[in-house]
This record gives structure tokens, C-alpha cells and sequence, in this order.
């Protein structure tokens, strides 16, 4: 065995106790940065889509040197994701501390009645949307969203069974959403994630489900599962075949089909309350050299993201619209806790 | 247990620490029904609602504890018997007070200073060893500690002055 | 054979020195989280994700998956010495391993625990070489009604047994599931007795409640016997893995009971934790030597053990095949692929040959090598016992708040490991057994949302239990379990003229 090559442990070891020391020397610099190690926190579980983000970005700094001190990745995912809001939000004026959202950031508050939203915090950047996809399984007959619809009108109310990841949050709120457009009840069964979802629609005890592209493309690809349509304004732009000569660009928008709903959950980054400008600058020049990361882009396409970009004000205008479109659907669905 | 008590050993008794374990889930079931009632304990057309299983949990706690506790009423104090000796509690609360105060100084001092102080501290009272057989002890497994999860694994653990002033 | 040919494809891959390079790193760091309670599989994986970055998917998973490997063996190690299961599926491994190592006999107990480690992990990967694309499409007809089933059975063949007062085994079992039920509820997004506090938001986690059950409980319980400030007499024998060695063999029932419950487990899937208390239980009731569990029988750390290993192998099969996560720690591994660019599900065995075989090939590797690690540190374990109480306690007990820390990052979860000790020194003293409420712990959660889910699959009939042959004969089977005692009760009326003996064999 070569000896010029050290185990991956043993130079991160190196690389980070060099990194502090350089930390140390420059910290000097009018330019803000982190003094010490940067928690990311996740306020979900190990595992499920926030996580794999998080601990991607966390990777992807690490091999790239993206950031002077280490970025750890902490889950604090009780209570659906209010143990990590509110410990950011009492953890006023820490520079060192991140957390990537979910639709929680929104949902949480509103059907639990934890209070916190995101005002509390400090926005720094979304990364990217993830999208929404209406699947079926690949013997069911429906060959279209106009299809199912029509199928769920006919069979009446609680006939088909809708899938989802938890309770009252992004899949549920679709749910609703699609129940007020068609008039008719659907069976809601929650899981405890996306995986299991589409497992259990491959396995025919649900009869749809919502997943997010990256959750199901691997079952769309083997031929067990059917995409009808994507819950967007517009068609996905991934023009690569990925199941019978079929693409992401090729799933109609559900508008097309005639299901005027358009759903797309939040990836962003967000700081503690009472961070400065600078301090927002630096983390949003770092998630900028992530996204420029092949590693990064490869991510992207593999799970059919949205890939807008946005900070600052522009980035503040789309969170109070998201809000008020949270708040409007989950009203309308019941979702909302009394207080 | 069961040999003659001398009277300066003598704690409670066993029937006392029964009843007061009974009550206290008694009291537990008590608090987890009327909770659960509060957000709806009932069979809903599709299914169980959310405090349907924890009421009826709490309800058969209720039931079998109360048994337990009727039972230790009923039970005639024949000979005395005793929960725990006065020497062996003192032993007990010899490692259960310094562990508490070493979880309410992680908050202030972090978890390794805490541990350090701690490891140190029972080793001298209890233990009765010199300094230079505890020192290393109680310097080097926080250190160990240390390195493990806040360099290799990048697991921060609760952190105090110490660690903030040698910049972690 | 095709499997034959793609398998020793699969070593050649592994033949680059740098991956069994990696395997060992793999190996070493897990037996480290396995040994640290608190830092579980699925934590300790997710934690070193990133690090694998910057090597090719087949190191990276080869590295993981070691990872795995060594966190499976090493939790078993704190059960044995110190009561403190390192694991959630080495809880069932203390009912055991720990009377065992309390007569001296830790090195019998660690040497069986890692022996039945290996022969799981090693029967669930002959099945993963052979059958898993038949097996793969087994694990699809799993719905909610199907995963109640499965853990009624875990229950149904873990209780009925014990000496204590039914209703103290009974409010001690109730006391689980109430501290299970507290949080969020996953069906309808409800909290349930969080009493408006932010702390109890995230519920109370099995690994803290045993940690200080078991763990910190004991350590008091050490105290007041007083004889504590002396080492144990565990003396070190070198010879002690080969004179193990030759008492297993006797026990082959129980060790292919584990397996086979353990791989059942991990494809449906169940995960490893209901699968080490299932085979515990199973091979406490059909045992010749049942009644002597818990009170230190090598057969009780075989059995749960064998069965443990067995699940967490096998439960990388549904992982693979189809993008099921089998365990917390396949979930994290698969969010891994995804992260190295490569799709689970169906069409991974045709597109990553080398990636997968590789895999398969390093669990075979991976397990030897592990079990060389572990078997060669059996003594110097046990020779751990050696040091002073007055020494060994405050460490222990510093572990112990290390690990109920990292299970959530949460401070409180110290305290309530300290609570949960003190409650563990009482409970033991008026005899209410602790298993119950541990298995209600880490069963109420998933047997509750599974039922529930259920129910709104089914509108609210109960009917769908017996909807179908596969759930229908799981809770039969439950049920026949349940009703156990009674029933060996009249085949041994039956039987009695005969000769009493002749244990009955389940599968």
C-alpha cells in the first residue's frame, strides 16, 4: 500500500486543524467569515430530502474547500421541523449557525401552532425548488392526469387512495388542493417518507402519490410507476430520456391537463435573527461556489430541480408569497391549528 | 432483605415505595387520558383518532396500577421490611449527586470541562486516589472525547468558556 | 450460475488495495459509533457521508457499508460489560450478555455475540447473492396492514413471560407506549402531551430512555450492592473465543431461528430492533433452556444477535432492489447513492454491476474482517472489567450523557437519561420488569401509525387484517404467539404420559 495516500479521515483531520489555523491568522480581514464551526442544522431526520441536501452541500464543501471552518450538519427534526426553527430563532445574532427549509418552515407553524415563521430568521438564499410530480402505477389504466381525474370523479368519494410523506404538509396540502379542484374526496394515507411512498405505489396499496422527482425516478425508470403530471408553470427543462424514451420535459404541466394547481417546495438557507449584511454576504458567495459545483449540477438534474436562484429582496417577496399561499391552501383545507 | 433491620438503617418500606410508585402512574395515567381525551379519543369513520390509543394506554395503566396499589394497602405490615438500607442509600446518592450536578454543569461549562471536573471529583472523593493517578484519567478521556467527535466526526457537543476561548 | 460469476466479478473489484483499505477504516470507525451509545448506525453513517466524497461510489459504499458492519458488531460490546446497549438492536443482547459477563463470563458472551453477528450477517448475504430479485418483489407486497402484523408478532412472541406481577408487567408496558405516543403524531399532524413545552416536541427517544434504564440504573444498582470498588475478576483468557467456539454448535436451532427471523425482518421490512427482541423471545419460549434466560445463557445472546445482523444485511436488499429503506441506516445509505449519482431501485443489479457486486462482495469481506477486529479484542474487553469501579463508573456515566446527547442534540436528554436512571433503580427494586416497556418504547411508535394507516386504507374496518393470506397468517401467527402459554400447557397435557422433553421447533 502507498504511504503518499492518507485515509480520507486522517487528512480531513489534517485539512481541518490546518483550515482553523489559517481561520486564526486571517480573521484580520475586513471581510466577514466564520470564526468557528458552522451548524447547519436540519430540522428533519436523517435521511429524507433536507438531509441528503444538507450533507450534499456539507461534502461539497469539503472536498472544494468552499469555506475556512467546518460546516456540520446537526438534525433536529422534532415536532415536524419546529425543534430546528425555533432553535435558530432564539438563537439571535449567532453568525455561526444555518438552516436549510423544507415546506415546514411554512406548514409547521400553521398546523401545529408552534410559534414561529420565517420573519424570525434571517433569509439568506433559496437554493432551489423541488417539484412535484403526480405518479400512478404502471398497470393502472390511467394513461393521463384527465384520466385519473375523471376515474376519481367517478368512483366517488374516498375510492382512490392518495400517498404522501407526513401529515398536513406539502403532500397533503396538494391533496387538498386537487380534492377542491375535482369535488371529491380522496383517501389520504401519510408515511413517514418519500420512499416509502413510492415503494408502497409500486406495491399497489396506494393508488397515487405526489413524490418529488428524485423520490421516484428510479421506479419511473424500471417501468413500475407513471408520471401524469408535474406540478409546475411550465414543463421541467431536463430533455435527457430517462424511461421509454421519455424525459422530465416530456411530463405536461397538470395545468395543461386540466388540474390548474402549481405546488414547489423551498430549498433555502436561512440565519439566525439579527445577522448583519455582511454576514448574509458571505454565506450567500458560498452557497453561489456550491452551485457552480459539477457535483452540485449533477444533483440537480438527477432530481429534476427547479433551479432558481434568489437572495435579498427578491428572495423576501417570493417567502411572503409563499406564505400567503400556504396559509390561503391550508385554511381552506382545515389544516390550520386552532389556537 | 429480609434479616431483622436495624433500627439507623431503616429508610422506608417496601409497601411505602409501592404505594408511592403506584400512585405516582396512577397520577401518569391520569395526565396522559385527560390529555389525550382533550384532542379526541373517540373511533372516527376512518379509524382511531390521534389520542384514541394513548387514552385507552393510559385507562389499562390506570386499571393495573391501581390493582398494584389497592394490593399494597390491603397487604398487612407482618414484619417489617425495608426499601433500601440507610448505607447503601448513601452510596447510591454518592454517584447519583455528582452525576446531577455534573448534567446541570454541562449547560455552563460544556461537556468536557464537566467531565473532566467530574471524573476527577469522584475519583478523589470516592475512590481516594493521589492526583497523579487521576489526572490522567480525567484529562485525557474528555480530551479523547474531544478530538473524537468535534475534529474527526464534527459532531459538536454542548461547549462552554473554555472551548469558546480556545475558538471551537 | 450467473450470481456465481457476478460475485467474483464483485471480488475483483474489491481486490484494489485502496478498498480494502477503506473497508478496514469502515470497520474500525464502526465498531467506535457502535461502541458510543447514542451514535447509532444511521447517525454514524450520516455523519461520515460527506467524507466519501471525494472517492468513486463503489469505495464510498464500501467504506459505509463497513461502517454498518463494524456498528453492528460493536453495540454489542457496552450491552455485555455495561449494561448500556450501544444500539437500539442490542438491548435484547443485555437481557443476557450482561448476567453473563456479571459471572466473569464476558469474553463467552462478547465471543458468542460478534460468532452470531457474523453467521446472520452471513446467511442474509447468501440470500442477497442468490434470491434478490425474487426476494426484492416479496418485500413490494408490505402495506400498512402487513407492517402491523409484523410488529403484533414481535410483540406477541416477546411477552407473556416473566415472574413479576401481571399488572406491574402490564403498567410498566403501558408507561412504553405512553412515552412512545408523546410528540407529533405522524397521521393527523397532532401534538400529543407535549403540554405546550418546545422540549417535549420531539418526543422521548428510545436510546435515551434505555441508556439510563439500563445503563445509569445499573451503576446505582452496583453502588448499593457496595461490592463495587473492587474490579471484577474477569480474568483474561486467550483461549476463551475457541473454548466459545466449542460450545455453539449445540445451540445451531436457535443461531438459524435468529438468521432466519432476522432476514424475514429485514426485507419486509421490520428493521433489526423488533428483529433482535423477536428471535430473544422466540428462543426463550422454544429453548430448552427458556427459563433460564436472563440469567446469563449464551444461547440469549446468540439468539438476538444472530438475528440483528441478519436484519441489518438483509435489509440492504430492499434498499438496493427497489429504493426501500429496510432500516434508518439503509435510508441514509441510499440518500448516499443518490448524493454519488447513482439511482436505487430495479435497474441498479443491470446498470452499476460493478457497484453492486462490489457491495455484495465487500458484506462478505467486510463481516470476515470484522469478525477478525472484534474476536481479537474479546480480551482485551474484558479485561476492561478489571478497572476499578471508583474509575470506570464517572467515565460510564459520561458516555452515558455523551450518547443521549448526540441522539438529538438536545441538553434535556441528559436529564431525562438521569431521570430514566434513577426510575430504572427504582423499577428493578420493586420488580417491574423494564423489557416490556422498552419494546412498547421502540414498538408503540410504528405499530400505532401502521395500524392507523391501516385503518384509513381500509375506512376504518378491521377486516383488512384478514384481507389477505400474507396478513391474515402473520396475525394468526400472532395471535397462536400470544396465546403461547396456554397452548404448550395443554400439548404438554397431551404429551405427559410420554416423556416431557421435546421442544417444539417454530419457523
Amino acid at each position: 500500500m502507498r504511504k503518499s495516500k492518507q485515509s480520507p479521515l486522517t487528512s480531513t483531520v489534517l485539512a481541518a486543524s490546518i483550515l482553523a489555523v489559517a481561520g486564526w491568522s486571517t480573521s484580520a480581514r475586513a471581510e466577514w467569515k466564520p470564526t468557528k464551526t458552522v451548524e447547519f442544522i436540519v430540522p428533519a431526520g436523517t435521511g429524507g430530502g433536507a438531509d441528503q441536501m444538507a450533507r450534499m452541500i456539507q461534502g461539497i464543501i469539503q472536498k472544494h474547500n468552499l469555506m475556512a471552518e467546518p460546516l456540520v450538519v446537526i438534525n433536529k427534526g422534532g415536532g415536524a421541523g419546529a425543534e430546528g426553527f425555533l432553535d435558530v430563532k432564539g438563537s439571535k445574532g449567532d453568525p455561526n449557525k444555518l438552516i436549510i427549509t423544507l415546506s415546514n418552515l411554512f406548514t409547521t407553524p400553521l398546523a401545529t401552532g408552534v410559534p414561529f415563521k420565517w420573519t424570525d430568521m434571517t433569509p439568506v438564499a433559496m437554493l432551489a425548488l423541488d417539484e412535484f410530480v403526480f405518479w400512478v402505477n404502471a398497470k393502472s389504466p390511467y394513461q393521463s392526469a384527465s384520466d385519473y381525474i375523471s376515474a376519481i370523479k367517478a368512483g366517488g368519494p374516498n375510492k382512490m387512495k392518495m400517498g404522501g410523506t407526513g401529515s398536513k404538509q406539502e403532500d397533503q396540502i396538494i391533496t387538498a388542493a386537487i380534492e377542491q379542484t375535482t369535488g371529491v374526496k380522496m383517501t389520504y394515507v401519510p408515511y413517514k417518507g418519500g420512499g416509502d411512498v413510492a415503494a408502497q405505489l409500486v406495491g399497489q396499496h396506494i393508488t397515487s402519490s405526489v413524490n418529488n422527482p428524485i423520490e421516484a425516478v428510479a421506479q419511473w425508470r424500471a417501468g413500475e410507476l407513471r408520471p401524469l403530471c408535474v406540478f409546475d408553470t411550465q414543463r421541467l427543462p431536463y430533455k435527457e430520456p430517462i424511461a421509454n424514451g421519455k424525459a422530465w420535459s416530456d411530463i405536461p404541466t397538470c395545468k395543461e391537463a386540466g388540474l390548474d394547481i402549481g405546488y414547489l417546495m423551498l430549498r433555502g438557507v436561512f440565519m439566525p435573527p439579527g445577522a448583519t449584511q455582511e454576514q448574509v454576504d458571505y454565506y450567500v458567495g458560498v452557497l453561489q461556489k456550491v452551485r457552480e459545483t459539477p457535483e452540485w449540477k449533477d444533483f440537480m438534474k438527477t432530481g429534476a430541480f427547479n433551479t432558481s436562484f434568489m437572495t435579498g429582496k427578491q428572495f423576501e417577496d417570493w417567502l411572503k408569497k409563499a406564505e400567503e399561499t400556504h396559509r390561503s391552501l391550508m385554511e381552506k383545507a382545515g389544516f390550520v391549528a386552532k389556537s | 432483605m429480609s434479616n431483622p433491620i436495624e433500627p439507623r438503617e431503616r429508610t422506608v418500606s417496601v409497601r411505602l415505595m409501592e404505594l408511592v410508585v403506584a400512585g405516582m402512574f396512577m397520577a401518569a395515567a391520569l395526565l396522559v387520558m385527560t390529555d389525550n381525551w382533550r384532542i379526541g379519543a373517540r373511533w372516527a369513520d376512518d379509524g382511531p383518532q390521534a389520542g384514541y390509543f394513548p387514552f385507552y394506554v393510559g385507562l389499562i395503566m390506570l386499571i393495573a396500577s391501581s390493582v398494584t396499589f389497592v394490593a399494597n394497602l390491603m397487604v398487612k405490615e407482618g414484619r417489617p421490611s425495608n426499601f433500601v438500607a440507610r448505607s447503601e442509600l448513601t452510596r447510591v446518592l454518592q454517584v447519583l449527586v455528582p452525576a446531577a450536578v455534573f448534567v446541570i454543569a454541562i449547560g455552563y461549562l460544556g461537556i468536557y470541562v464537566s467531565a473532566a471536573l467530574f471524573i476527577a471529583a469522584f475519583m478523589a472523593w470516592l475512590g481516594r486516589y493521589p492526583a497523579h493517578r487521576i489526572a490522567p484519567v480525567a484529562i485525557l478521556v474528555p480530551l479523547a472525547l474531544f478530538f473524537m467527535f468535534e475534529v474527526w466526526f464534527l459532531v459538536p457537543l454542548p461547549k462552554g468558556p473554555l472551548e469558546s476561548w480556545l475558538g471551537y | 450460475m450467473e450470481a456465481l460469476s457476478s460475485l467474483i466479478h464483485g471480488f475483483a473489484v474489491l481486490s484494489d488495495p485502496m478498498n480494502i483499505l477503506y473497508m478496514f477504516i469502515g470497520i474500525f470507525l464502526g465498531v467506535l459509533i457502535g461502541v458510543l451509545p447514542g451514535l447509532g448506525g444511521a447517525n454514524g453513517v450520516a455523519i461520515l457521508l460527506p467524507l466519501t466524497f471525494s472517492m468513486s461510489p463503489t469505495s464510498a459504499i464500501i467504506m459505509l457499508s463497513s461502517i454498518y458492519w463494524g456498528a453492528l458488531f460493536g453495540g454489542a460490546i457496552t450491552s455485555v460489560l455495561f449494561n448500556i446497549p450501544g444500539e437500539p438492536w442490542s438491548v435484547a443482547t443485555t437481557f443476557d450478555g450482561y448476567p453473563l459477563a456479571q459471572k466473569g463470563r464476558a469474553g463467552a458472551a462478547l465471543t458468542t455475540a460478534f460468532t452470531g453477528s457474523f453467521l446472520g450477517a452471513f446467511v442474509a448475504t447468501l440470500l442477497l447473492t442468490f434470491l434478490a430479485p425474487l426476494i426484492a418483489k416479496f418485500a413490494l407486497q408490505f402495506g400498512p396492514a402487513e407492517f402491523f402484523a409484523v410488529y403484533l408478532l414481535t410483540f406477541c412472541s416477546f411477552v407473556g413471560m416473566g415472574k413479576e406481577s401481571p399488572f406491574k408487567v402490564i403498567s410498566s408496558m403501558m408507561l412504553g407506549f405512553a412515552l412512545a405516543a408523546v410528540g407529533l403524531d405522524t397521521v393527523t399532524g397532532q401534538l400529543r402531551m407535549t403540554f405546550g413545552t418546545v422540549e417535549l416536541l420531539r418526543g422521548f427517544d428510545f436510546l435515551v430512555a434505555v441508556i439510563g434504564l439500563f445503563g445509569v440504573g445499573e451503576i446505582l444498582l452496583t453502588m448499593e450492592e457496595g461490592l463495587a470498588f473492587k474490579g471484577k475478576t474477569a480474568k483474561i483468557n486467550p483461549k476463551v473465543v475457541l473454548e466459545t467456539w466449542a460450545e455453539l454448535p449445540r445451540y445451531w436451532v436457535t443461531a438459524v431461528r435468529g438468521a432466519m427471523v432476522g432476514c424475514w425482518m429485514g426485507i419486509t421490512p421490520g428493521g433489526a430492533t423488533p428483529a433482535s427482541f423477536m428471535s430473544y423471545g422466540l428462543a426463550k419460549r422454544f429453548s430448552r433452556n427458556g427459563a433460564r434466560f436472563g440469567t446469563g445463557e449464551v444461547e440469549g445472546v446468540l439468539a438476538p444477535e444472530t438475528a440483528a445482523h441478519a436484519a441489518g444485511t438483509s435489509a440492504l436488499l430492499p434498499m438496493l432492489t427497489l429504493g426501500i429503506p429496510g432500516s434508518p441506516t439503509a435510508a441514509v445509505l441510499l440518500g448516499g447513492l443518490l448524493i454519488w449519482g447513482l439511482q436505487p431501485g430495479p435497474l441498479l443489479f443491470v446498470e452499476q454491476r460493478d457497484f453492486v457486486w462490489g457491495l455484495i462482495a465487500s458484506i462478505y469481506m467486510g463481516n470476515i474482517a470484522g469478525l477478525i477486529v472484534v474476536l481479537t479484542t474479546v480480551p482485551l474487553f474484558a479485561a476492561i472489567l478489571r478497572i476499578p469501579f471508583s474509575i470506570i463508573a464517572p467515565v460510564i456515566i459520561v458516555i452515558c450523557a455523551v450518547g443521549a446527547y448526540t441522539v438529538h442534540n438536545a441538553l434535556l436528554d441528559i436529564s431525562i437519561m438521569l431521570i430514566f436512571g434513577v426510575l430504572g433503580y427504582v423499577f428493578k427494586k420493586l420488580h417491574y420488569p423494564l423489557a416490556p416497556l422498552v419494546l412498547a418504547l421502540v414498538l408503540g411508535d410504528m405499530a400505532e401509525s401502521s395500524f392507523r394507516q391501516a385503518m384509513l386504507v381500509s375506512q376504518g374496518s378491521l377486516t383488512i387484517f384478514w384481507s389477505n393470506p400474507l396478513v391474515g397468517s402473520i396475525v394468526t401467527l400472532a395471535l397462536v404467539m400470544l396465546s403461547w402459554p396456554v397452548i404448550s400447557l395443554f400439548l404438554q397435557k397431551l404429551r405427559s404420559p410420554r416423556k416431557p422433553d421435546a421442544p417444539v421447533v417454530a419457523g
